[in-house]
């Protein structure tokens, strides 16, 4: 039976039947393509199945958001993919986002407007936060979770850029594990070196690679789990715990896998 | 002798409010060659930010021993330029402390007050002083401060407390003049006071000294204090101790929206948007002459970031908090600033002078600030969010990366990979765009529970 199994509705089909979503999820490039991430991508599927939300993804339609072209400066790339991208949304008459990319977040809430793409968008702490606050995530009895130190590394493009710190703290919070702070956080937070386009690129000469610094206080605090909410962090964050030879002892994850993990 | 000292006084103050007002009117136009930018909506949420940030100091708080200490040499600046109101109205009207006979005891309380805010002022500088000489605070070290910023930052303590000392003086001769008989000498006598608790420590000093080089010696400190304001008010307009004044307009002017929002190029939006043949803006209009995309010198630059750069006191606080600084990249938001601010100079200096200006064949982007620097940012706003007056290096890097990337194509050659992967494959990495929707499969065959 095709109602036992995962739903991932695209926006075609849904307009094809006349629907549309309570919101839309934006996958994002990493999302979609990432071997990692995309373990994020349909965690967050499977909570959004599980909790009942309308929702649907564009599919082979979405296209990336233009972030990292105009970071790097290419403006006219930014906004080709821009335009293009309203085009779709605006076809679909989306009303509201979701995406667990805070640099597509940041994007699509802030940059968007200014060409003709105005949408509620969300990342999907919040969105955890609110499914939570609602009583629509039921964690399982006892916890997984129970006890574990966790740290949160912020997101620049979550923290600094968007003022988002508690979101995701909360959710942590929810699971019942024990929530220790690094030295460097929520306004003060250490980049983990991939912002700006510098994801895509060779790091400029220098004594030591930024993710290594953060994940050397990220290990300082003992936790077993640094929970992230972004793509990008989750890379060289995994990159520098690999590079401590911890991999075993400490485990990368993305707020979505761990309430997915956490689900009754 | 009187007469001669108004005549004095006059001139003095004259001659400095004709620097003042030159250098003041060239900062003016310096700041003015940047394009303007609309900074006038929000004007209750603008005074509100300039109340918090510039006259309540929020975020200098965020380290507090330095935020202490600051805020008494800003308490003392603010308050004690009340006594200066007396040293003009005395200094044009040949009077002495002219306020006192009226005030009455209030007079006595109120310099007692001054005199304590002098004395933290001293405190707080020479504690300043020890910190960036003695104990090396790595950012008030650094290697882009060698040379006049260091200077700088020293003279600037210097006179503080040489202005200090000379009230101090001041007021402890003054208490013993109170006490000589002036009369004897044909002279009016000095109005009475009552005690000043900290400059009273300095009489000793002065007590075995006769009337004649007492009223000499409280004279001088007197002309000091005045001649050091005026000469002071007139050196910050050189000096990085600019930000007493600009921390004002460039905390009311900052920023109000995402710090993570970049601002929209609507020249590149008028042309992608005929490009793919949509309506835009401006179709009917001749496009507007477009300099350059993005910035290669101080006048591709906004005006709010070249105030940045005239308000920027070199504290560092940026470049402490810059992860790519941190990790010993070349990149220093200090420096971005510094940078900015010398060109700007360099180029108002110039223009003064007749000479060429602009075009004196150099670039802010290139002769001052290199590529290697701004292509080590990572965008994070930790310069943004650390600065103590909201000066926003961000944006000027943000906008040389402009410059390089569509104006030379010169972006590192994997930014150049990763904008044709974009344009091509529509993803940053080079994935078919077909398999975008491939992770879903798995997933879709799993059961729920």
């Amino acid at each position: 039976m095709s109602n036992t199994t995962y739903q991932v509705p695209t926006m075609a089909e849904m307009a094809a039947k006349g629907e549309s979503p309570e919101v839309l999820f934006w996958v994002g490039c990493a999302g979609s393509f990432d071997e990692r991430y995309k373990s994020v991508t349909k965690a967050f599927v499977k909570i959004l199945n599980k909790t009942g939300v309308s929702f649907a993804v564009l599919g082979p339609e979405e296209s990336c958001t233009g972030d990292p072209a105009r970071r790097g400066g290419n403006e006219f790339l930014f906004q080709m993919q821009a335009v293009s991208n309203i085009q779709v949304l605006n076809g679909y008459n989306v009303k509201k986002i979701v995406t667990a990319c805070p640099h597509c977040f940041n994007t699509l809430k802030n940059e968007y407007p200014d060409l003709g793409g105005d949408y509620e968008v969300i990342h999907h702490s919040t969105f955890l936060q609110q499914l939570i606050n609602e009583g629509k995530v039921t964690l399982k009895g006892g916890g997984t979770f129970k006890g574990k130190k966790i740290t949160f590394h912020d997101s620049c493009y979550l923290g600094r850029a968007n003022n988002i710190y508690e979101a995701p703290r909360e959710v942590l919070e929810a699971l019942d594990s024990e929530l220790v702070e690094m030295k460097r956080c929520k306004t003060k937070g250490l980049c983990c070196g991939a912002g700006g386009a510098q994801m895509f690129k060779e790091p400029e000469k220098g004594d030591k690679d930024i993710n290594i610094e953060r994940t050397e206080e990220a290990l300082e605090t003992g936790a077993s789990i640094i929970a992230s909410a972004c793509p990008f962090c989750m890379t060289m964050m995994t990159d520098g715990v690999k590079s401590k030879e911890k991999e075993n002892e400490v485990k990368v994850k993305d707020l979505a896998e761990l309430i997915a993990e956490g689900l009754v | 002798m009187n007469y001669l000292s108004q005549l004095l006084f006059l001139i003095t103050v004259g001659i400095a409010t004709y620097i003042l007002t030159k250098r003041i009117s060239r900062i003016r136009k310096n700041i003015m060659m940047g394009k303007p930018l609309d900074r006038s909506d929000q004007p209750n949420k603008r005074l509100n930010t300039m109340l918090m940030v510039a006259f309540g100091q929020q975020k200098m708080f965020k380290k507090v021993i330095p935020a202490l200490l600051h805020l008494m040499i800003y308490l003392g600046f603010l308050i004690i330029n009340l006594e200066v109101l007396e040293f003009v109205i005395d200094g044009f009207a040949g009077t002495h402390r002219i306020f006192a006979p009226f005030l009455g005891d209030f007079y006595t309380l109120a310099l007692n007050f001054f005199e304590f805010l002098a004395m933290a002022v001293i405190v707080s500088c020479v504690i300043f002083l020890f910190r960036r000489n003695g104990l090396k605070v790595k950012r008030l070290s650094m290697a882009e401060l060698n040379g006049w910023p260091k200077l700088d930052a020293n003279l600037i303590l210097i006179i503080e407390i040489s202005l200090m000392l000379a009230i101090l003086t001041m007021n402890a001769t003054d208490q013993i003049i109170q006490t000589r008989d002036l009369a004897a000498m044909g002279m009016h006598p000095y109005t009475k006071t009552g005690t000043f608790f900290f400059s009273s420590f300095l009489i000793p000093l002065f007590q075995n000294m006769d009337t004649t080089a007492l009223v000499i010696t409280e004279r001088f400190a007197w002309w000091i204090h005045i001649i050091g304001i005026l000469g002071f008010a007139i050196y910050i307009t050189y000096s990085k101790h600019l930000h007493i004044f600009l921390a004002f307009p460039n905390t009311y002017y900052s920023n109000l929206e995402a710090k993570g929002k970049m601002e929209n190029m609507k020249e590149v939006t008028n042309e992608v948007n005929m490009m793919l043949g949509l309506p835009s803006e401006s179709s009917e209009q001749a496009p507007a002459e477009i300099g350059r995309f993005g910035a290669k010198d101080i006048n591709d630059l906004n005006r709010v970031n070249l105030m940045n750069a005239y308000s920027c006191t070199e504290c560092g606080r940026c470049t402490a908090e810059c992860p790519a600084n941190i990790t010993g990249k070349k990149l220093s938001p200090r420096k971005i600033m510094m940078d900015v601010r010398d060109r700007s100079e360099e180029v108002g200096y110039s223009i003064s002078k007749g000479g060429k200006g602009l075009d004196d064949g150099k670039f802010l982007l290139g002769d001052y600030i290199t590529a290697e620097e701004i292509n080590a940012c990572t965008s994070c706003n930790a310069c943004v969010e650390a600065c103590p007056v909201n000066i926003d290096p961000l944006s000027i890097i943000l906008q040389l990366r402009r410059y390089q990337s569509m104006e030379e194509s010169a972006s590192p050659s994997s930014w150049n990979a990763m904008f044709s992967n974009i344009e091509t494959s529509f993803s940053p990495w080079k994935f078919a765009p077909t398999d975008r929707f491939n992770w879903a499969d798995e997933v879709k065959k799993e059961e729920m529970n």
